[in-house]
């Protein structure tokens, strides 16, 4: 299990190979990668605060959970902060495990998770101003699946 | 106790952490004491259902205690991913 929290971008496809390379075990491995996008047009940068420390432990804490619910061999988070411009990889999380289905399903366990219970906070920069992303009902009602 | 604020919270109040000395037994009651200090405090803890709080880095309640707690950080809903 690795968790990574880096304001630095970082190279998915080296990230993903590393990852899947040289299991035995698992026969499945599945990826997602966030990235910035500019839904009204204008977006000029996105900038994620976070708290230091508890992000960390946060992540290990949703990463150790989705380990204990699914049967996983590995799984990844990689979170970044600071300034992001329109198009750049905001993150990424990976998992493995025997089958498919453990490997999507704890991905997605992964994401909904670090979306509202991991501490960072995005704010959108446009020629107006910046803004504090408000957090989604439909962010916190995905957790009730679980 | 250090407290620690984040994203608007902080812009509210104007500083991102600040050590107060505090016999608070909960997490609201040292929310009614730094409602007391100034006006930014007041507005930024006006609608603590628009906050979430952390006690040493850990997720809780307003109604948790606070005995031995080191750290308490108050910040909005967060926004991953």
């Amino acid at each position: 299990m690795r968790i990574v929290v880096q304001d630095a971008a970082f190279d998915f496809g080296a990230e993903a190979t590393a990852f899947a390379e040289g299991r035995a075990v698992s026969g499945a491995v599945v990826t997602f990668t966030g990235i910035v996008r500019d839904v009204d047009g204008g977006l000029k940068a996105m900038e994620i605060e976070h708290y230091p420390g508890m992000t960390e432990s946060a992540l290990t804490d949703i990463a150790t959970e989705a380990k204990t619910r699914w049967s996983l061999e590995d799984a990844l988070v990689i979170h970044r902060h600071g300034q992001l411009e329109v198009g750049e990889m905001i993150m990424m999380v990976a998992t493995a495990a025997r089958h498919r289905k453990d490997a999507f399903e704890a991905a997605e366990y992964l994401m909904d998770y670090l979306k509202s219970r991991a501490p960072f906070w995005k704010r959108e920069v446009t020629a107006d101003g910046a803004d504090w992303v408000a957090a989604r009902d439909e962010d916190e009602d995905a957790l009730t699946r679980w | 106790m250090d407290v620690l604020y984040f994203a608007w919270v902080r812009e509210r109040i104007g500083i991102p952490r600040e050590a107060v000395e505090t016999q608070a037994g909960t997490v609201m009651d040292l929310v009614e004491e730094l409602r007391g200090k100034e006006e930014r405090y007041a507005a930024a803890f006006a609608d603590i259902s628009a906050l979430r709080v952390a006690v040493d880095q850990q997720l809780t309640d307003f109604d948790a205690p606070l005995s031995g707690a080191r750290e308490v950080a108050f910040f909005p809903p967060m926004t991953g991913g």
